[in-house]
């Protein structure tokens, strides 16, 4: 029975997330409720959470990309990647997006994994980018579909760089499989689980590739036509 | 020699300066909140160190700083932080134009040239980065660079670095710390057992003989657990090491080469569905300053829906091949 109970704080991020509380404390309180559930003293569980704390700082990184990323916006960066790209004819939201999924997949199948992301490019660059592709269709985007047009980009990053990172060799992924299957007594040399990973990265290519051309077809219809309601008025004469 | 802790120190830096601008802005909670960030991260090295000696004192304080963040948390509103004005900003863009590009580009650019040259960059003799975890050293060196060439493109002054990086960072809020919360919590499951149990119910759910259902049953748990961590990595051992290498390798004869990979790429599409892998799917949220916390994955379950039926398609008829 003992050891059922560390389940309690997998429960209790279950419903902190479907109650909707805020993620931080509830995330907080599952790892002291699955600590003290498994046995431990309140202390070995304060220290079991500041270690593991401060043995994650790597994620918090990315904070330093702000104070450069934040002059460039007070300096009109978002709005000179709008206009720029507005003024580029042949670039559709469809080609920005497939373009930026290549691009994001090659990356990370090269281990580049931390040169793009949400805020070194996402942000700063795609999405404004991706919002003047979307406002060639000659009406400006309402809110709601700007934020469509916003989510869409991040979801591209996110899959351009889940479904590259596993082809790579010499780091992260591809390493820990490896690592366990030698720790099982399983010998394997990189490149004979890199190779799987193939077929699922030119999958994902092609399926969010489709879905980015039906998204940009779904953005540039839902468009009011401009001249419609001078249309009907000189209908009207 | 450039090393990953200096990019802590500078972080550690840079969170105070944000506490200080708001304890000016009389914001108290958001002044409080990076405050106790800032000393953890000062503090990181110092309290891994004593940890590693058996001192748990400076873990156990780590750790209620980790409380104490858990309570300022939830405080924290978006509040409103005036942004320059944007008649300025689009005069600014219309005179900068392509230069302002520049600096942006560095951060991916520079990353980049010390990935894959950092290990030859020598200076006096001396390398001029460490080994361990270069291309992350990299990433804060190329913040750096990208922040000086901000400046000189754009002639602000320097302390517009930390007047805007707090802009961003207090855009961010709370949900900057969730991705290290919950890789966190992804440590204590690990050293509770809460793997092993999820593992075993599993097990018990299943008929082991059908080598379709194990497949199935590998494929689904490697996303259900992913989606709980938040974190195909921490799912993988557990549930390889629960389904994958019982059932389908010994049992099945299953090659793990081809299941080890199939099964992490099987745990990403996981990752696509779940609010616990914050940093991919709660941050870019509060970056792009969307409405609700769901709407990133809203616009990708459906990519990663059928991925995982294309996964679980080749796990089936790849890792029998004999």
């Amino acid at each position: 029975m003992m050891h059922w109970l560390p389940l309690l704080g997998v429960a209790v991020v279950v419903l902190g997330f479907a109650l909707r509380f805020n993620p931080v404390p509830v995330v907080v309180a599952a790892g002291v409720v699955s600590g003290l559930a498994a046995g431990k003293s309140v202390g070995d569980v304060l220290a079991l959470l500041g270690t593991s704390f401060v043995s994650e700082r790597a994620l918090l990184l990315y904070v330093l990309t702000l104070p450069a990323i934040g002059v460039l916006e007070r300096a009109g960066l978002r709005e000179h990647a709008r206009n720029w790209i507005s003024s580029l004819r042949g670039l559709t939201l469809s080609r920005l997006l497939i373009a930026y999924l290549g691009l994001r997949q090659i990356l990370s199948m090269l281990g580049l994994t931390n040169v793009a992301g949400h805020a070194q490019t996402v942000r700063p660059l795609l999405a404004p980018m991706a919002e003047a592709a979307a406002e060639k269709r000659g009406a400006p985007l309402e809110q709601e579909e700007r934020n469509d047009v916003r989510a869409f980009c991040a979801a591209t990053d996110n899959v351009g760089l889940f479904f590259g990172e596993d082809v790579f060799i010499a780091l992260g992924a591809v390493l820990l499989i490896q690592g366990f299957y030698a720790q099982h007594g399983i010998e394997l040399q990189p490149l004979q689980i890199a190779l799987w990973a193939l077929p699922t990265a030119i999958s994902a290519f092609v399926i969010h590739g489709v879905r980015s051309v039906l998204f940009a077809r779904r953005i540039g219809t839902h468009a009011p036509a401009p001249d419609a309601a001078a249309v009907q008025r000189d209908a009207a004469h | 020699m450039l090393r990953i802790e200096q990019a802590y120190w500078l972080l550690a830096l840079f969170l105070a300066g944000a506490a200080l601008l708001n304890l000016h802005g009389r914001r108290w909670w958001h002044a409080a909140f990076w405050a106790v960030l800032g000393a953890l991260f000062a503090c990181g090295d110092f309290v891994l160190a004593e940890a590693k000696l058996h001192h748990e004192l400076p873990a156990q304080l780590a750790g209620i700083g980790v409380l104490a963040l858990a309570v300022l948390a939830p405080r924290m509103h978006r509040g409103e932080l005036r942004e320059r004005d944007e008649a300025m900003r689009e005069a600014d863009a219309r005179r900068l134009r392509h230069k302002l590009f520049a600096p942006a580009v560095l951060i991916p650019l520079v990353t980049m040239v010390v990935a894959l040259f950092g290990g030859y960059a020598a200076f006096g003799g001396a390398r001029l980065f460490e080994q361990k975890q270069m291309t992350l050293t990299g990433l804060a060196f190329a913040c750096m660079v990208a922040l000086v060439a901000a400046l000189w493109v754009t002639r602000a002054k320097p302390r517009a670095g930390l007047f805007e990086g707090r802009r961003l960072l207090d855009t961010l809020g709370w949900a900057a710390l969730l991705p290290l919360t919950l890789a966190a919590l992804g440590g204590v499951f690990a050293a509770t057992g809460v793997g092993d149990a999820i593992a075993q119910l599993v097990r018990m759910a299943i008929p082991v003989n059908s080598a379709l259902a194990c497949v199935v049953a590998y494929g689904i748990g490697m996303v259900l657990f992913t989606a709980i961590m938040g974190n195909a990595f921490a799912a993988f051992p557990v549930l390889t090491a629960g389904i994958g290498l019982p059932l389908l390798i010994h049992l099945h004869g299953a090659n793990p080469g081809i299941l080890g990979a199939l099964g992490m790429l099987t745990g990403y599409c996981g990752t696509l569905f779940t609010p616990m892998a914050a940093n991919f799917n709660i941050v870019p949220v509060a970056l792009l300053e969307l409405p609700n916390q769901s709407d990133v994955i809203r616009a990708q379950w459906k990519t990663g829906a059928a991925l995982l039926v294309v996964n679980l398609v080749l796990m089936y008829f790849l890792v029998f091949r004999s």
